[in-house]
């Protein structure tokens, strides 16, 4: 039998340098907090699975994948999603040459490529291609944009170098 | 004139993808939203003998649980005019209406509950007790039969040929022969399939993840029994689907069905893993290919058969002869489909359907054919090049094949490769070259938009078509822009919503050719209608002017004779007192299917590194040259090319369904364990458009691309394997287990 469930309760997350107070149930991971809770649907679910990526965020600055942490978790420090990243109406520059490379196409499985990238520019290990398509293998892009990917992440990290 | 067309302008929606707020199904925030969970069949055929709700009806947040006992009876109507993109036999599976279990996999209930926490731990509490009886599991080739009448009409025909296939094979001087195969796969698209289903009384609105909401909406009307009008669905971006979200699956009866019984607004999404049944795939196929042929390579028998699994309760069938048909000039030809039925859940059309099948069996065969005769494997293809289709009997409305290969060839480099396997190394690497055709056939559909002219000088055009991925928003912007001389910026296209103008299915290649010529009508509608009222006003510059002596350039009216000024569309509306003026255009396909025969083309040449130590293939370039007609946009056109050629080399080298013949199930239903390529797998994807504008298969020029761009994608690479290795596996996947 599965365990019983637990029950509901308080947490406050700090996202985007915003704190928001939201009751959960024990089981909520942080991915499914981020899109049904707080309504930052921006992260996306791919296979809730930890194999494809599309939920990365940054924790204290770092790259997780959130479907595979509890939300519970994440109380007490700083969670960045993609909604995080612009300043108002200017892109992030990773944003700006995803657009400008077109290293997209659905867009699914965009703001965890963005995020991923954002983190590994940060950790400076962006330095060559060859570390850019391995630092960003983590996020399956089933509509196959990596060349623009790497294109674009080469891009943001020569810009803010 | 501004040229927009033909730009390689930015996407319109990349901020919005890039910054999260592009709204996709899941995302819809409404109120009192709750939320489902399926218990699927753990058994590939049987019954349930008995389900016991009871734990999970107790558990806490849950609403409802749905099962065949309690679900409500729906009356499945017939379409009368099935659609193309469903099973063309058999019968849909009829979700919670029996006892029966059809496929490992079925959905068998649903339950409902305030969280999705609580709707999951309440669907493992529902106890359902199973009567296995014996099932089919296992392809036999041997149990093979012809499609079946329904999918005959809609062109899936057991045999096409022509001349004496058998004769003129047996007298060729030189032959080939051989089996290729390929496994189950699946479209995996990164957002899973979801629904969010609300009633308003009698009015149902869907969010779902489709690719055709007309036909979202035609179905579940059917299912439900109720008028089209009472059903609205709404899908704004889809996240990739390569053909998944065509048809109307079954988990969209279901959260209707739930949404109804708890009166509030059901959220259901399949799970990764449910995404491997609950859905369609790509069917395991078995070919064999014979080829005959004069000792200086001219194609005098071709023989092809394929054999394909299919569902037992529909029958889905593809077009996997057509290549064969036409694709070369050969005047004895003999081509076969077979389906062999099975207990799974129905396949369904994946990128290129059953074209990319066809496409890989004959393809590698004309690699081996031109090894036997001791050609360049380019050369080979150009000396049987098929000037006409020879089994229409028609000419190609454009054919840009040549220059494709000479294309291509050039740039990748082709002439540096040593015809002999195994001699060309870097280091402790087996280097290949591969090559092979790519095409698609081209067709169009009926489609309407509308375009509105709007009092601040732009317009917004409106068609409830789709953007899978392939830049529908920002190509259909384009065309509407350049058609009405507007700044790109002064044109807004909105999709993905019953409540637009009807548009055929976003799939199939078919988008521009159809759509696009539609916006082009609505537009001269719109600018006909207020041309009409500038020369019938009391005064003004063009008062009382024939419709000949006035037209729209630079972003509005003038004389046709060049004097006076133009007058911008938003003075004329304001010269009229209107807010806006709209009008409705539309465009279908016309006498040009019986004149020509039409298809995309492209020549696909790929390097592979092979290690024997390890096993390994590495694949650093792909160069892929494409005749598409007239390229609207070659930024998003180029990443369609290099998507499909991610695609292609997922098939050759990486994807594989792993069935279990003891269960009939999928063992590797996760993202993990079924290899899809990433990052690190992809070299340099280079693809060049040659130019071509087809204006006799319709008046944009355009030819369709998404499909061609994963044909001679898996064939291009397991060729140049075998020029790598000198080892001809034909059997994909090549995984390094094959190799070793």
């Amino acid at each position: 039998m599965p365990p019983e469930p637990a029950q509901s309760f308080a947490v406050t997350l700090r996202v985007n340098g915003q704190s928001f107070e939201t009751e959960i149930d024990a089981r909520t991971t942080l991915l499914d907090a981020l899109r049904d809770r707080l309504h930052l649907t921006g992260t996306k679910k791919g296979c809730a699975l930890g194999q494809c990526g599309a939920c990365t965020v940054l924790l204290d600055g770092k790259r997780v994948v959130s479907c595979l942490m509890l939300a519970a978790m994440a109380e007490g420090r700083e969670v960045t999603t993609i909604e995080g990243l612009a300043r108002g109406d200017e892109l992030h520059p990773v944003q700006a040459a995803f657009v400008e490379h077109d290293a997209f196409q659905c867009g699914y499985c965009t703001p965890g490529q963005i995020m991923s990238a954002v983190g590994a520019i940060r950790e400076g290990r962006a330095g060559s291609d060859d570390e850019i398509r391995e630092q960003l293998s983590g996020n399956l892009c089933r509509c196959g944009a990596y060349a623009n990917i790497v294109a674009a992440v080469r891009d943001a990290a020569t810009r803010e170098a | 004139m501004n040229a927009i067309i033909g730009q390689p302008v930015s996407r319109v929606d990349g901020p919005a993808k890039v910054t999260g707020h592009a709204t996709y199904a899941a995302e819809f925030d409404l109120p009192g939203l709750v939320h489902a969970a399926m218990v699927v069949a753990p058994i590939p055929r049987g019954h349930i003998r008995s389900v016991d709700t009871a734990a999970a009806e107790r558990a806490p947040g849950v609403l409802a649980i749905l099962t065949h006992e309690n679900a409500p009876r729906l009356p499945y109507h017939q379409i009368p005019q099935r659609p193309q993109v469903d099973a063309q036999s058999g019968e849909q599976l009829h979700v919670l209406q029996d006892a029966e279990v059809r496929f490992n996999g079925q959905p068998v209930a649903v339950a409902v509950a305030e969280t999705l926490e609580q709707a999951v731990h309440a669907a493992e509490l529902v106890r359902i007790d199973y009567a296995r009886t014996p099932a089919l599991t296992i392809f036999d080739p041997a149990r093979g039969r012809p499609p079946s009448e329904g999918n005959v009409k809609a062109g899936r025909v057991p045999e096409l040929g022509r001349g004496e296939a058998e004769a003129a094979l047996a007298a060729a001087p030189v032959r080939v022969e051989a089996r290729y195969t390929h496994p189950r796969e699946h479209h995996n698209a990164i957002e899973p399939h979801v629904t969010i289903a609300h009633w308003e009384g009698e009015h149902l609105t869907l969010y779902d993840k489709t690719q055709w909401v007309d036909n979202d909406r035609k179905e579940i009307a059917h299912v439900f029994g109720i008028p089209e009008e009472r059903i609205r669905v709404v899908s704004p971006f889809v996240g990739g689907a390569f053909g998944s979200a065509l048809r109307t699956w079954p988990h969209v009866t279901l959260a209707a069905m739930a949404a109804q019984r708890v009166g509030r607004p059901v959220r259901l999404e399949l799970t990764r893993r449910q995404l491997y049944t609950s859905i369609g795939f790509r069917p395991h196929s078995e070919q064999h290919v014979a080829l005959g042929a004069t000792k200086d390579g001219r194609l005098s028998a071709l023989k092809h058969e394929v054999i394909q699994q299919v569902g037992r309760y529909e029958e889905y069938a593809e077009t996997v002869l057509s290549p064969t048909s036409h694709l070369y000039s050969c005047p004895n030809l003999l081509a076969r489909y077979r389906l062999v039925e099975m207990d799974t859940n129905s396949p369904c059309p994946m990128r290129a359907p059953g074209v990319v099948t066809g496409v890989l069996g004959l393809e590698m065969a004309m690699d081996e054919l031109a090894v036997e005769l001791n050609i360049d494997p380019l050369e080979l293809r150009l000396r049987n090049y098929a000037e006409t289709d020879e089994q229409k009997g028609l000419p190609w409305s454009s054919k840009e094949l040549r220059a494709c290969y000479a294309t291509a060839a050039e740039r990748f480099g082709w002439s540096r490769r040593r015809p002999e396997p195994r001699s060309m190394r870097e280091g402790d690497q087996l280097v290949g070259y591969g090559m092979a055709t790519a095409i698609y056939h081209s067709d169009r559909s009926a489609a309407t938009a509308s375009v509105a002219l709007t009092g601040n000088g732009g317009a917004v055009v409106r068609s409830a078509s789709s953007d899978m991925g392939p830049g529908t928003y920002t190509s259909m912007t384009q065309v509407a822009a350049e058609t009405l001389g507007l700044p790109l910026e002064q044109v807004r296209f909105e999709l993905g919503d019953t409540n637009l103008p009807y548009a055929p299915v976003h799939g199939g290649s078919v988008t521009m050719a159809s759509l696009g010529n539609a916006i082009v009508a609505a537009c001269g509608a719109a600018q006909k209608k207020l041309a009409d009222l500038a020369r019938a006003a009391q005064q003004g510059p063009f008062s009382g002017l024939p419709s000949e002596a006035v037209a729209f350039h630079g972003g509005g009216l003038a004389r046709a004779d060049g004097s006076g000024s133009v007058v911008p569309y938003a003075e004329l509306l304001r010269q009229h007192n209107l807010g806006w003026l709209e009008a409705e255009g539309s465009a279908q396909p016309g006498e040009e299917t019986k004149k020509y025969s039409s298809a995309a083309f492209g020549a696909v040449f790929v390097e592979v590194r092979v290690d024997e130590a390890l096993g390994t293939v590495r694949v650093p370039r792909i160069i892929g040259a494409y005749d598409v007609g007239r390229v609207i946009n070659p930024k998003t056109a180029r990443s369609q090319c290099i998507g499909g050629m991610v695609g292609g080399l997922g098939m050759a080298l990486e994807e594989r369904a792993d069935w279990d013949a003891r269960f009939g199930r999928v063992m590797n239903a996760n993202l993990a364990e079924y290899l899809v390529p990433v990052n690190a797998d992809i070299g340099v994807t280079e693809a060049i458009f040659v130019p071509n504008d087809d204006r006799n298969f319709n008046p944009l020029g355009v030819k369709g691309l998404a499909e061609v761009a994963i044909c001679g994608v898996a064939p291009a690479i397991a060729n140049a394997v075998w020029h790598a290795t000198g080892r001809r596996i034909r059997q994909l996947p090549i995984t390094p287990d094959v190799l070793l």
